[in-house]
């Protein structure tokens, strides 16, 4: 148990001294949502409607949720780079912890998807959007964004596990991501939407925990989603870091 | 035993290898000598068998003989974006040292391997080489007595192969026990102290160097005359120096010589003596091909459908 947490942190500590050297990883981590807050903000924001709520209160939790599922992609593509350079035949040959890879890679993912909220939240303040609850819940919000993001950092090891290249890894992760981050309240009311789709919006956990997050910064009506969203994301990471797991114990970088 | 699907990667492979000493597996690409690096190196489970390293069991204690061994691959397996000591700073605490450590251990293999100067530089400024040694010093940091070199100096060139082989040279001499995987015989005739052939996932010849090349029939004296119609002669000159009876083909005649010194001289001067002039004369040393040729009826070229187990 102590090794598992040691050299969590060691592969940690090697991705996140790796990242200022990769400067296109960078930018998408900070220029990119920037870009996505103005785009959604100034062109589609007039357009849509929010009602109790100006669009930039409503477009932060949404955005900010979308943005912290993709954080994971760099997960994907590392652990694949890793897998055909070798690095993991090293890694596995080593008398390390086994989940340390995975969990040392989804680990520096939160310390990135923290970094990038935080831009994402100071962009939001200058486009108009504020807290309208306390300190604490605000803080919640934070964990709550955090943990899902690890959730999704585990989806992602596991496609970046699964598939051929890193190109791959992240086609699959875009398509399978992008549009449940659409198909939910992130960027508009799940009201204005066509009934199949609003169907499947209000179960999607996107919607789940976009709605705990402005519940959370902007006093709306909880409906326990907060419980609901922690819920989703503690069962993702259930089910997914075990597949991710097994799929690292019998990697072959061929 | 190893199999994918149905692509039998190894078939009843029985090596044996003794402290201190080389085993070189020589085969071509497909072989199935990347598959047993890695059933040895507990990266893959064989279907069925047993296998040995340093006493233990490559399955029951694979967590145990992971500290025992040192794997250096085909692909230099280092992280391009961090610095060569971080490389081996990171190694060595992932083998349970503490970050002092593993930075001193780092520091002393870079020194040993001529990389302190390139210590701060991310490892993708690094020549092939380089990289090469690194990744062999990463696979020392815990001074394994068992070393795995797959393909070593695979497209490396030929200063930095030297270089590499007088490296492993040394480790060998201070006790290290290595198992390595090559696609040439030079460097199998230069580290090994004895060689299995693999093809087709079997063992398919056993023994040192000196060995393999006797069964191929050892070195050859190509000579070529400047009149082909005095083969007859030459051929009747050349008889007694070897074994087997010359053979000629137009203006090429061919004789074994099994490693004669001074074999050149003799063809030399008893050609000289028969009147036949010479317009060329070497010894050639059997190649992998040759052992290939003389070994499976087949050159040594990778079978597509065979690359699964590489």
């Amino acid at each position: 148990m102590r090794r598992l947490v040691t050299d969590t942190l060691v592969i940690a500590e090697r991705n996140l001294v790796r990242l200022p050297r990769a400067p296109e990883l960078l930018v998408a981590f900070t220029v990119q949502p920037i870009m996505f807050v103005l785009l959604f903000r100034y062109v589609f924001g007039g357009a849509i409607k929010t009602p109790g709520y100006s669009y930039a209160d409503f477009l932060i939790p949404g955005i900010i949720v979308q943005n912290i599922a993709f954080g994971g992609f760099v997960t994907a593509l590392g652990l694949n780079e890793d897998l055909h350079k070798g690095l993991i035949d090293r890694f596995r040959s080593l008398p390390m912890a086994r989940p340390a890879v995975l969990a040392g890679r989804t680990l520096a993912d939160v310390v990135t998807n923290g970094l990038s909220a935080s831009i994402l939240v100071l962009t939001g303040l200058l486009i108009g959007f504020s807290f309208h609850t306390s300190f604490l819940q605000a803080l919640a919000g934070f964990g709550l964004l955090l943990l899902f993001g690890y959730a999704f950092s585990w989806v992602f090891a596991f496609l970046g596990m699964l598939v051929s290249t890193p190109e791959a890894a992240n086609s699959v992760g875009f398509i399978a991501v992008f549009p449940l981050t659409f198909i939910s309240s992130a960027f508009v009311p799940v009201s204005s939407m066509p009934e199949v789709l609003r169907g499947f919006a209000e179960v999607n956990p996107f919607t789940v925990t976009v709605d705990a997050m402005r519940s959370l910064w902007l006093g709306a009506p909880a409906h326990n989603n907060v419980w609901g969203a922690a819920a989703w994301a503690v069962a993702i990471i259930a089910v997914f870091s075990p597949l991710a797991v097994a799929r690292y114990r019998r990697a072959a970088g061929q | 035993m190893k199999s994918y699907g149905s692509v039998k990667a190894l078939v009843g492979v029985d090596l044996e290898v003794a402290h201190g000493t080389v085993l070189g597996l020589l085969g071509p690409n497909g072989a199935g000598k990347t598959t047993i690096i890695r059933i040895l190196t507990t990266l893959l489970k064989p279907d069925a068998g047993v296998a040995r390293v340093d006493g233990l069991d490559v399955v029951r204690d694979a967590a145990r003989l992971r500290e025992r061994i040192g794997l250096a691959g085909q692909y230099a397996a280092v992280d391009e974006n961090l610095t060569g000591l971080e490389n081996l700073t990171m190694v060595g605490r992932l083998y349970g040292r503490t970050r002092a450590a593993a930075r001193r251990r780092g520091e002393e293999l870079l020194e040993r391997f001529e990389l302190t100067d390139a210590a701060d530089r991310p490892t993708k400024t690094y020549s092939g080489g380089m990289r090469r040694r690194l990744d062999l010093a990463a696979a020392l940091v815990a001074n394994p007595p068992v070393l795995f070199l797959d393909e070593p100096t695979t497209g490396l060139d030929p200063r930095s192969r030297l270089q590499l082989w007088e490296t492993i040279e040394g480790l060998v001499a201070e006790g290290t026990t290595v198992l390595l995987t090559t696609q040439y015989l030079d460097e199998a005739d230069r580290l090994a102290t004895e060689v299995a052939v693999i093809d087709h996932g079997r063992v398919i010849a056993e023994g040192t160097t000196d060995e393999l090349k006797d069964r191929v029939g050892g070195e050859r004296l190509e000579i070529r005359l400047d009149d082909p119609s005095r083969a007859d002669l030459a051929v009747g000159a050349l008889a007694s120096m070897s074994d087997e009876p010359p053979v000629a083909d137009g203006d090429l005649v061919t004789v074994g010589v099994r490693g004669r010194a001074g074999a050149i001289v003799e063809a030399v001067r008893r050609l000289d003596g028969a009147g036949v002039g010479v317009e060329d004369i070497a010894l050639r040393r059997p190649t992998l091909d040759d052992v290939f040729l003389a070994l499976t009826g087949h050159a040594a070229e990778a079978d597509q459908d065979e690359q699964v187990a590489a």
